[in-house]
């Protein structure tokens, strides 16, 4: 086989979002994350003899307002399937799922994707949607060791899930990560999934094949239940590179399911899933057509949120915001809110202020405290404090970041009242600056000298020491002129 | 008034506990007394449990004292052990399911309860509702107590084998090709397959999701209507279930029949009748006449198709409805295996008998990747064809009426290595369960070997009522429903 | 059509139904009879026929969310062939 042709990724995200219903896709269980095991398993969740299913209505809800945010199509009918197979943790022997007629199809999701290369921006990549499907999850397999047994909890068997399938257009594992981040954001921005990777509330399954550019496609490997961009990104990574030195080392790829081990690194063959699975679709008899009205969908649709695409938009257009900045402050609803709260209180003129705020000192002491946005100690109403006092001049940047540390620590209740209890009012008055400066240049002669000798660093020199003399209070731009001024006269 | 209890319809049975002729435990020990007896020679039931039948007549005799009537009040009710029955042993005739304890009660028990009926015991049946004759029990076939030697049909079979030999007054049945009217039509029973979806499926142990339906088998049509306003209503826990008003399927009980057209589909009066039956039929179809009903013609073109449909729908539904039995969370567990898989495939080898196996192995079978399209799709096609058979049909007449089975009774045993010999007995009654229409079967004389013929009525949608109205006006010009065997 | 003792065997696996070869033979021979007769439908012309899946011709019926069961582990757990620490335990499960 010749080396060194250029390879093809072709990659497409089977992806599992738990719905934030409080009961499950079809009993009156607890969906509730961590109860002791099979206390939230009833009758319909262990199949016992005679039990029946009845569908959830807010199950189907999210559906739909997945649907509406993708701009997909919400089927009038669609229909409910068994898909038969043996396995512990599937206490019917059959999984309750949608087959030829899912609830929802096609739809597009449009995301950045950072380039990776320096020098080179993001770039904008819409992936298209297959489908969308309700379906129930099955229990846990815990394989500690009960006497060389496994343990099984039905807890989760049952809980709703809407499988989310893509076409296969994602070209690399940095574009299959984004399209899972840009789709994580969506579903909680509208509401039907808390997002909870770490609780598998959302898991990705990717499907992934290489080809020689313009071959046609490869034999797909699918990886299974990756919990984390991380494992998402490292799966695919590690995937790509094995099949690429499988076929150039004169091997062929096998259709198979496959594990990922975070530990190694590695993936490996599913031995469950060794034999070709025949899963016995059909209707599901006990569950008739779920018809969805158009008027359901209108209703529905009168109780969405503004879609981040369309807030990004306004962003850009009201708020002057660069596409940058836009897609980072719609990153969830929560700083979307926070910003725009924000704006209110400090006044239109201050958005690209805000804007910086928000992404910049916010974000970084959030992140550094591990909290989300709406735990923050800084409500938007005292930023927007901040940023009115910079404006006018009452205070300088730097100094805003230490009343923002004020505020956050809980100081006091607002920045005005720091900036008077701590006199942090920046000093203004032309005459006080002035008589400062003479001082600064009458105890420095020798940066003076340097200034004059044409030294532009004796320059700052100055302005620093001005800027300490007044513990920072001085308006840094005023000292800067004034200086000037005095050192050319 | 003399009340002989084991002879009396339900109607006396509640006057004489309304009026304290009979106390409910004394009339429940006097068919406990029965059944204990003559069960050992019928197995008729499963499961009898003296004490917990006595404390729900004690608490029924509570009920009578304050005063409280009701139409069912302390009256005893056999149940097809299909039915889940919280505390009782509910086995559905299976080694699979030989240890099982419900700990929740099925829609329909729930209903007789708030009614204050008695739980008489559990009755023996084909294992999970699989067979026409009831030797498909892992607990032994039950007897015709018109011949013993003989049949009583099935799946229903225990049901019907305790109200014809009056070890109960009534019993509940379930009906997925025919298995309640079978049974009634080989006992000398009146049986009632209501709609889809008028009975609750909760609880009731599923073959076939969408052709199981409950009801009700007793002596007489007017007991059928009482049961089966009982027995009916909505159920939130069945999807299947429907939101209807509640019913009193008696209203129409005496209602003349004048002018009525009783549909005869000529597909079911052709070959394969034996010459005792359709003598039986056409003499009940002339006392129809004589009572004011016509006769007319009518056609069923598809209604041949309808046991094959039937065998790769039922099976289908079956195979993945069985999966549950896996000997993980209830139930029998092969004791010995090798690993997980070995667990299933010996669990699932040794719980299941050899004709639950094979429709699961059927079942499985026509749902398999390649012969889906040929066989279960195709099948659900000639089901729409032979629904619409009967929406055409019902443009023409008010009730099609047929025999309930092609041949009376036959031997225990005579059938039972050819199973496609014991499908085709269900030649009339599958039809029915596939379109969803309520089915009936009232005794209508005796063929060969003195065994009781069934005279089946098949309603349009929710015609229930009118059935019942044609049964009992029968019923009221004809004895034959009160005959009994003779004494074992 | 007609089966033979290979596509029994794979069958009963699906199935998960242990089958010895004795009793697959007989089983073969068996539901080749079944067969025979469900295999009248092919008969049929159905073009344009939409299958039946239902007894009913109507939509789903929905059920509002909300939390309606209690734990009841313990009664289910009374009828279950082996359980540990609230678990149900099966021989030991390899991915």
């Amino acid at each position: 086989m010749q080396r060194g042709t250029q390879w093809e990724v072709v990659i497409g995200l089977e992806t599992h979002a738990q719905l934030r219903t409080s009961s499950k896709i079809f009993s009156g269980a607890s969906t509730a994350f961590g109860a002791a095991p099979n206390v939230q398993a009833c009758a319909v969740d262990l199949a016992l003899p005679g039990v029946l299913p009845v569908l959830n209505k807010a199950a189907v809800e999210c559906a739909i307002r997945f649907g509406l945010a993708l701009g997909a199509e919400i089927a009038p009918r669609s229909v409910f399937a068994r898909k038969n197979y043996f396995y512990p943790d599937l206490p019917k022997g059959y999984q309750i799922s949608q087959f030829e007629l899912p609830v929802v199809k096609g739809g597009t999701l449009t995301m950045l994707v950072a380039s990776g290369k320096s020098g080179e921006s993001a770039y904008e990549k819409t992936v298209h949607l297959t489908r969308a499907h309700l379906e129930e999850d099955a229990g846990k397999s815990l394989h500690e060791d009960f006497h060389g047994k496994t343990g099984i909890d039905l807890n989760r068997a049952g809980t709703p899930l809407l499988e989310i399938v893509t076409e296969p257009d994602m070209r690399s594992a940095a574009e299959a990560v984004a399209y899972a981040k840009a789709l994580h954001a969506l579903v909680r921005w509208i509401g039907i999934c808390d997002g909870n990777m770490q609780e598998g509330s959302f898991r990705c399954d990717a499907n992934v094949s290489v080809r020689r550019l313009g071959a046609p496609l490869g034999t797909r490997r699918e990886i299974k239940n990756l919990n984390s961009f991380r494992f998402l990104q490292q799966a695919i990574d590690y995937e790509i590179k094995w099949q690429i030195e499988t076929i150039e080392d004169g091997g062929s790829i096998h259709q198979a399911t496959v594990l990922f081990d975070p530990a190694t690194g590695a993936t490996r063959a599913m031995r469950s899933k060794e034999d070709a699975q025949d899963y016995r679709y059909f209707p599901d008899p006990d569950l008739l057509p779920l018809e969805i009205a158009p008027a359901w969908i209108s209703a529905v649709r009168a109780n969405m949120p503004e879609l981040p695409a369309e807030m990004r938009l306004r962003f850009e257009r009201d708020y002057g915001l660069s596409a940058y900045d836009a897609v980072a402050l719609t990153a969830s609803r929560e700083t979307a809110q926070y910003y725009e709260d924000c704006v209110a209180a400090a006044g239109k003129g201050s958005s690209k202020t805000c804007a910086n705020w928000v992404m910049g000192d916010l974000s970084a002491r959030l992140n550094k405290e591990n909290l989300e946005i709406a735990a923050a100690p800084v409500s938007p109403g005292q930023l927007a404090g901040i940023v009115q006092r910079i404006a006018d001049n009452t205070i300088s940047n730097k100094i805003g970041k230490d009343v923002f540390d004020a505020l956050w620590n809980g100081d006091g209740p607002d920045a005005d009242a720091i900036i008077a209890a701590k006199g942090l009012k920046q000093i203004t008055d032309s005459g006080a600056i002035e008589k400062l400066i003479d001082e600064v240049l009458a105890a420095n002669p020798k940066s003076v000298e340097e200034f004059r000798a044409g030294k532009e660093k004796a320059f700052n020199a100055l302005v620093g020491q001005a800027m300490k003399a007044t513990k920072g209070k001085a308006n840094p731009q005023q000292v800067n002129e004034l200086l000037r001024k005095k050192l050319a006269g | 008034m003399i009340l002989n209890p084991i002879q009396a319809s339900l109607k006396e049975l509640a006057q004489a506990l309304g009026t304290k002729a009979i106390s409910s435990v004394e009339l429940t020990t006097l068919f406990l007394d029965r059944s204990e007896r003559l069960n050992p020679t019928l197995n008729a039931f499963i499961t009898l449990d003296r004490d917990k039948t006595l404390a729900m007549a004690r608490a029924a005799d509570v009920r009578l004292a304050t005063g409280e009537t009701g139409p069912l009040l302390g009256i005893p009710l056999a149940y097809k052990d299909i039915f889940c029955m919280e505390g009782w042993l509910t086995t559905c005739a299976s080694k699979m399911l030989a240890n099982f304890v419900s700990p929740y009660d099925a829609h329909v028990v729930e209903q007789f309860k708030k009614a204050g009926m008695v739980t008489l015991g559990k009755c023996n049946m084909d294992e999970f509702a699989m067979g026409s004759s009831t030797e498909n029990s892992f607990y032994g076939p039950a007897k015709n107590p018109w011949d013993v030697r003989r049949v009583p049909g099935g799946s229903s079979g225990g049901s019907a084998v305790a109200i014809a030999a009056r070890l109960a007054p009534a019993a509940t049945g379930t009906d997925t090709g025919g298995s309640i009217r079978q049974p009634a039509a080989l006992c000398g029973l009146t049986g009632i397959k209501p709609t889809y979806g008028v009975v609750s499926r909760y609880g009731m142990i599923a073959f076939a999701s969408s052709l199981d339906q409950g009801g009700p088998m007793a002596k007489s049509a007017e007991d059928c209507a009482l049961l089966l306003g009982a027995m009916a209503g909505f159920d939130p826990r069945d999807s299947t279930s429907l939101q209807r008003p509640a019913e009193d399927y008696r209203r129409s009980l005496e209602k003349p029949l004048d002018g009525l057209r009783i549909g005869l589909p000529k597909e079911f009066f052709c070959a394969g009748m034996s010459d005792d039956v359709r003598s039986a039929v056409d003499a009940a179809l002339g006392e129809y006449r004589k009572l004011g009903a016509r006769t007319i013609e009518v056609s069923l073109p598809n209604s041949g198709l309808s046991v094959p449909a039937y065998y790769v729908i039922a099976p289908a539904e079956a195979s993945s409805n069985l999966s549950r039995f896996d000997g993980v969370r209830y139930g029998y567990r092969a004791p010995d295996y090798s690993d997980l898989a070995d667990m299933y495939c010996k669990t699932r080898a040794q719980g299941f008998g050899a004709e639950v196996k094979r429709r699961i192995l059927i079942g499985t079978y026509v749902l398999s990747h390649g012969y889906y399209d040929a066989y279960y799709l195709q099948a659900q096609k000639v089901r729409r064809l032979i629904a619409n058979d009967f929406a055409e049909a019902f443009k023409h007449c008010d009730i099609i009426a047929s025999p309930t089975t092609p041949n009376v009774a036959f031997e225990i045993g005579s059938k039972s290595s050819d199973p496609v010999q014991m499908y085709l007995s269900d030649i009339y009654t599958t039809s029915a369960n596939l379109a969803g229409l309520p089915g009936l079967s009232i005794p209508c004389g005796f063929g060969a070997g003195n065994m009781p013929v069934g005279l089946q009525l098949i309603g349009n949608y929710f015609d229930e009522a009118r059935m019942l109205n044609l049964a009992h006006r029968y019923q009221q010009a004809t004895d034959w429903h009160l005959r009994m065997p003779e004494e074992l | 059509m007609s089966i033979n003792l290979e596509q029994v065997g794979r069958i009963a696996r699906l199935a998960h139904i242990e089958i010895s070869p004795t009793e697959a033979a007989q089983t073969n021979q068996l539901l080749n009879g079944i067969l025979g007769l469900i295999e009248q439908l092919q008969s049929v012309d159905t073009t344009g026929i939409a299958p039946m899946a239902h007894a009913q011709d109507v939509a789903q019926r929905l059920r509002e969310d909300g939390v309606t069961e209690k734990d009841q582990r313990e009664s289910f757990q009374a009828v279950a062939p082996e359980t540990e620490a609230g678990l149900y335990l099966v021989p030991r499960v390899i991915e």
